[in-house]
């Protein structure tokens, strides 16, 4: 049984800070410009494919791969903010949910058109790590070592850098950062391009752990918004452990009962954060 | 024309101002408007053109009345109220599944069934109404969002239900009901009464004191309730009769399938569709959702039966595409939808289009 519970927290956590990596492409951008990105699901989707593509026509290193799907995204964001969000990004909720759920629906259509829905996975193993009485794939311990590094350099960044300190001036206040001179719509549209690029990144993780289709990123997204909301909404560094908690739930909860009980219990606890503690597990009294 | 100013930009006026004379005062005076008989017109033709084309044709028009219906129940609560629900679907299925069960389970008649769903549906929304409806915007948004799937993923583990599988009923009960043609006919002109009662109902909440009260939330809820609105109460009411439709055409969709099972029932993609078509007809409009619910649909199925191509894709292939695609312009270019960009280009029209 302990032997056990140790395997179901160390799978929990390594999944769930791929989990939290995911959601903070999410968060970002809802922190910075208040809008819920409803395409973050088939953006995971593309990250997947993209390492999918690399590895199996390119040849590339898998985690090589990963470099090419982060300026992709990057690039994607960039567009899919100046296409379909920056118009409405003032305008009432309904207008930024359905601009974003319509580039949901232009990525899953073609996607659908061009890769099918079947079932695709990137072959590739880096053998097995054995630490007492856990096992744990060589590609599953350098996926979550990878997700703490890109946290660790995002927050270097949002906190240490100049461009990092425009976006987190524009988040707190977009006209006053525009009246001190910060280029806000290039930053916004970079927040973008960061926040999908999170977001394709961790697809390409999870794609090396798990068989995938086209609509496989459905499931993630609303996995992010249970973990956005635990960590806060627009708290990229809540949403890390916001995803190690959904982890554990997943790892843990199987051993005491049945897995299929796993997304009740995540929904109910969203339901009741959104309620009792809006500003999430980690965030400050506002 | 009615004597409010249906604009929305500008404060609404309660006070019972005289009407001019040449009107009929009075709730009937109000509710009589030319904007009525259009809509009365575009549902009972829409009913019978569908009805006299055979089995085809019925099938077609079910499902556009179907979303009509669904469509203009959403349009209570994100139009008029302003509180947008990307979990709408969860009375359909939550009241479809009360009745799929008195009649699979229990051996229920569907009508009693129905009317069983229906106050399922109404009922959940009362609960959750009063413990959501005090969050706002994207808050409000995700929590619906939370629901369904939590909804979704108990259904699942509760074996009376059927668990993943869900129920299928017995070829033979549609006996009792005439036989199996006859009861997809009965489900059709059930659905198509049902949507034309939403339809007034929209109308005539909107036409009411109760749908200034939403509408003076919609454009802001502070100064609304500082004006004697009483918020809470009042969302919670639109919360509820939004509900309460969805959950009875929730038990003829199902009794009409035969089978109910969770993925069906507690579509999140469904859900947002409904978003589109209410967006695409014009929000808080009557009129709106349903050109909006039948246009979506009617465009749906020219694409799937496209033999076009576009870059070498066939449209039928891409249509979700195509359809994400027109969705964005309109998002971001006539975001008042199809009837309020019509009622803001000329003033003449604004009486026939509610």
């Amino acid at each position: 049984m302990f032997d056990q519970l140790i395997v179901s927290v160390t799978d929990g956590m390594l999944i769930g800070v791929v989990y939290g990596l995911a959601a903070m492409g999410l968060t970002l951008i809802f922190g910075v410009m208040n809008v819920i990105n409803l395409a973050h699901g088939p953006i995971m989707a593309l990250g997947m494919f993209g390492v999918y593509l690399c590895y199996t026509v390119l040849g590339l290193n898998p985690f090589v791969g990963l470099i090419i799907v982060a300026v992709l995204g990057m690039l994607l964001g960039m567009i899919i903010y100046a296409g379909a969000v920056h118009r409405v990004i003032d305008a009432p909720h309904l207008s930024s949910l359905l601009s974003t759920f319509s580039v949901n629906m232009m990525i899953i259509g073609i996607g659908t058109a061009v890769f099918s829905t079947s079932f695709r996975n990137v072959n590739y193993s880096l053998g097995t790590v054995v630490i007492g009485p856990i096992t744990v794939p060589g590609t599953r311990l350098s996926s979550a070592i990878l997700a703490l590094m890109v946290t660790g350099l995002l927050y270097l960044f949002l906190y240490r850098t100049r461009p990092g300190k425009y976006i987190r001036a524009v988040a707190n206040n977009r006209t006053s950062a525009g009246l001190v001179g910060i280029p806000s719509t290039r930053v916004l549209a970079m927040s973008f391009g960061i926040g999908t690029a999170l977001a394709a990144v961790a697809g390409g993780l999870i794609a090396m752990a798990l068989p995938f289709t086209i609509l496989s990123g459905g499931a993630f997204e609303l996995k992010s918004f249970v973990i956005v909301v635990l960590g806060g909404l627009g708290n990229p560094i809540g949403a890390l452990l916001g995803g190690i908690i959904l982890g554990l739930i997943e790892g843990l909860v199987p051993v005491f009962t049945k897995v299929t009980w796993v997304p009740f219990i995540e929904f109910v606890l969203f339901i009741l954060i959104l309620l009792v503690r809006p500003q999430g597990l980690f965030g400050a009294k506002q | 024309m009615s004597a409010q100013n249906n604009s929305g930009l500008q404060p609404p006026n309660t006070s019972a101002a005289p009407a001019p004379s040449r009107f009929r005062s009075g709730m009937m005076g109000r509710l009589l408007t030319p904007g009525l008989v259009v809509i009365l017109v575009a549902i009972i033709a829409a009913m019978i053109y569908g009805a006299t084309g055979g089995a085809a044709r019925r099938e077609a028009w079910y499902t556009v009345l179907l979303f009509v219906g669904l469509a203009s129940s959403l349009n209570i609560l994100l139009g008029y109220t302003g509180y947008v629900s990307f979990g709408h679907i969860v009375f359909f299925g939550f009241g479809g599944y009360i009745g799929f069960f008195a009649i699979y389970q229990l051996g229920w008649n569907l009508l009693p069934a129905s009317l069983l769903g229906g106050a399922a549906a109404a009922l959940l929304a009362l609960g959750l109404g009063l413990a959501i409806l005090r969050l706002r915007g994207a808050y409000f948004a995700l929590a619906t969002i939370g629901i369904n799937e939590a909804m979704k993923a108990l259904v699942i583990n509760i074996p009376a239900l059927g668990g993943p599988n869900g129920m299928v009923l017995n070829f033979g009960i549609y006996a009792s009901y005439g036989g199996a043609a006859q009861a997809q006919w009965t489900v059709y002109w059930a659905t198509a009464v049902l949507t034309l009662m939403v339809v007034l109902t929209s109308y005539i909440v909107k036409k009411s004191k109760f749908g200034l009260g939403l509408m003076a939330i919609r454009e802001d809820e502070d100064a609304a309730e500082v004006m004697g609105v009483v918020a809470p109460r009042a969302k919670t009411w639109a919360y509820v009769i939004s509900a309460l439709f969805p959950g009875i055409l929730g038990v003829l969709f199902f009794f009409k399938a035969s089978n109910i099972e969770p993925a069906a029932a507690f579509n999140l993609n469904r859900s947002i569709e409904l978003l589109v078509m209410v967006m695409l007809g014009g929000q808080g409009t009557v009129l709106g959702p349903i050109l909006g619910a039948g246009g979506y649909q009617l465009l749906r199925t020219t694409l799937l039966t496209s033999d076009l191509a576009l870059f070498g894709l066939k449209i039928k292939d891409i249509q979700l595409a195509v359809a994400g695609l027109l969705l964005l312009i309109i998002v971001l270019f006539i975001p008042v939808g199809f009837i309020g960009w019509l009622r803001s280009r000329s003033t003449r029209l604004r009486r026939w289009l509610e």
